[in-house]
């Protein structure tokens, strides 16, 4: 065992660890709030949902969807621009990937602890937006490049309260990284949302927004733009995307867990509990806000575009700065 | 120092790699024939220098680059061109005759600041690197010793930000309010 532990010393050797660690998490998140989602919808709408496949439940329902996608045609379009259309969904999962290296699970439970973590999330969760716009563009496809400016205009539009409603939780912490946040809020003995309910709210809307969920799933919109951006592909190119959309729900919800509701530490636990209960504690806050993630995608209406950039810049972000003045000024008086 | 006890050392390998990357995709934006192509190329030189910002453990600057120069500038170049024009495949309409002047003007900002910056710090080392900067020693500079020029910086980004959209906006006379006004 010691000998194991040891090699794990090795840079490359906790390198590949971690990346392989990363790869079995993304398709197992990606399956099961598929899952969740297909159920959770069904028994909104009054129906089964997935039932044969696997015996009870539907349970395998995602894995042969799996199977399906790989098994398909891999089909790129005529005038398709080749290279750019084959690397947009791979720079979409990697933007995905990278989150994950901040996310803290537990006491040391943590891929690396920048030390401007949430900072680093923020920035690398960009590089999506970029694959995006690759994927609409080189599609060679109307539909597909109306997409994929839409998604530009309301990622760059919803990029900003985001990052606003960050800033409150930093104040309070007096640190950027993840682990810090976390411990800033043992030690205070409250999760942020006590005092951060407004950038919490606001944080939640963006990263509605960013995911391209209902209520603002405008570049995808089926019935204005058959599948917007993602249109073109199919098999496991469009896996990727599919894939990429699931594992961001968990992401971002494990961002705002970890910012506002205490991360992986519940009140009243001892530390020497959280250190085997704390991954299982953040995935317990982490599915509850992706059950209202998913709450919200069969219950509330499209919204317009105009609609959806004014509620950004004219609602959102002066709240989230009148929120960081508010903050920032209780921080020094008290 | 020689070039032997230079390359021995490993980060010097990932600085020449990375650099190798930066050079080349900085090459084809300007070469590249398609208007997207030379944008993408952009993103690979600004995530190579990103790179670079990491080698000098300069985190928060490096991710600074990232988010400001991907995620915005970039994703506001790309838009831009999308909405105006968006040839997929090749664009040969993206070329100038005129060649040689601005590849001798370029050549001459590089040889001025690389001699500029030989000439000033030498062999002199300026940073410990290993240690990552700390962002707390990074914000308390800013908001201590430099609070004042970058006071300034952000009243003149504001003021930027103001005339921007002064410029950007068109008054109506008052014809075209009342035409507005009607639908």
């Amino acid at each position: 065992m010691d000998a194991i532990l040891d090699l794990f010393d090795n840079f490359w050797v906790s390198l590949g660890g971690k990346l392989l660690l990363v790869a079995l998490m993304i398709p197992l998140i990606g399956m099961v709030i598929g899952f969740a989602e297909m159920k959770l919808s069904a028994k909104m709408q009054y129906r089964v949902g997935p039932y044969f496949a696997g015996g009870r439940w539907g349970w395998a329902q995602l894995i042969a969807d799996g199977v399906k996608f790989f098994q398909k045609e891999d089909i790129i379009p005529t005038d398709a621009d080749r290279p750019v259309f084959k690397a947009a969904p791979i720079l979409v999962l990697v933007g995905t990937v990278a989150l994950f290296v901040v996310i803290p699970f537990g006491p040391g439970l943590i891929f690396n602890d920048l030390d401007v973590g949430i900072f680093y999330a923020l920035a690398i969760s960009s590089l999506s937006t970029i694959g995006v716009l690759m994927a609409g563009w080189s599609s060679a496809n109307k539909y597909s490049l109306m997409g994929g400016l839409r998604a530009a205009g309301q990622l760059i539009a919803y990029e900003l309260p985001l990052v606003l409603a960050v800033v409150g939780s930093v104040i309070l912490a007096g640190t950027m990284s993840m682990q810090g946040i976390v411990q800033a809020q043992i030690d205070a003995g409250y999760p942020y949302i006590v005092f951060q309910l407004v950038g919490f709210v606001i944080f939640m809307i963006a990263a509605l927004a960013e995911l391209t969920r209902i209520p603002f799933d405008m570049p995808i919109a089926e019935s204005e733009l058959v599948m917007g951006y993602v249109t073109e592909y199919s098999g496991f190119r469009f896996l990727f995307f599919f894939l990429a959309e699931f594992a961001n729900m968990f992401t971002m919800s494990a961002i705002a867990v970890t910012l506002f509701l205490g991360g992986y530490w519940l009140p009243g636990v001892p530390q020497d509990v959280l250190e085997w209960a704390g991954p299982f504690i953040l995935m317990g806050k982490v599915f509850l806000l992706v059950f209202a993630m998913i709450w919200f995608r069969w219950t509330f209406p499209r919204f317009r575009e105009d609609q959806l950039q004014s509620l950004a810049w004219k609602i959102l972000v002066p709240i989230a700065i009148l929120n960081i003045i508010v903050t920032a000024t209780l921080k020094v008086v008290f | 120092m020689t070039f032997e006890t230079w390359i021995s050392e490993p980060v010097n390998w990932a600085f020449s790699a990375i650099a190798l990357a930066v050079l080349f995709s900085g090459l084809r934006v300007v070469t590249a024939k398609n208007v997207v192509h030379a944008a993408l190329y952009l993103v690979a030189t600004l995530a190579g220098t990103a790179g670079l910002f990491l080698i000098l453990s300069a985190e928060f600057v490096a991710w600074v680059l990232v988010l400001v120069y991907i995620g915005a500038v970039i994703v506001l170049f790309l838009f831009g061109i999308m909405i105006t024009r968006a040839p997929t495949g090749l664009d040969e309409g993206l070329d100038v005759e005129k060649k040689l002047w601005p590849a001798l003007l370029s050549v001459a900002v590089f040889v001025a600041m690389a001699w500029a910056s030989v000439n000033a710090f030498g062999t002199q080392e300026i940073l410990d690197t290993g240690n990552p900067t700390s962002t707390e020693i990074l914000g308390e500079a800013l908001l201590g010793r430099f609070v004042i020029p970058f006071e300034i910086v952000g009243f003149i980004l504001l003021a930027a930000l103001v005339g921007g959209i002064t410029v950007a906006r068109k008054d109506l006379t008052p014809a075209e309010e009342e035409e507005e006004a009607a639908v």
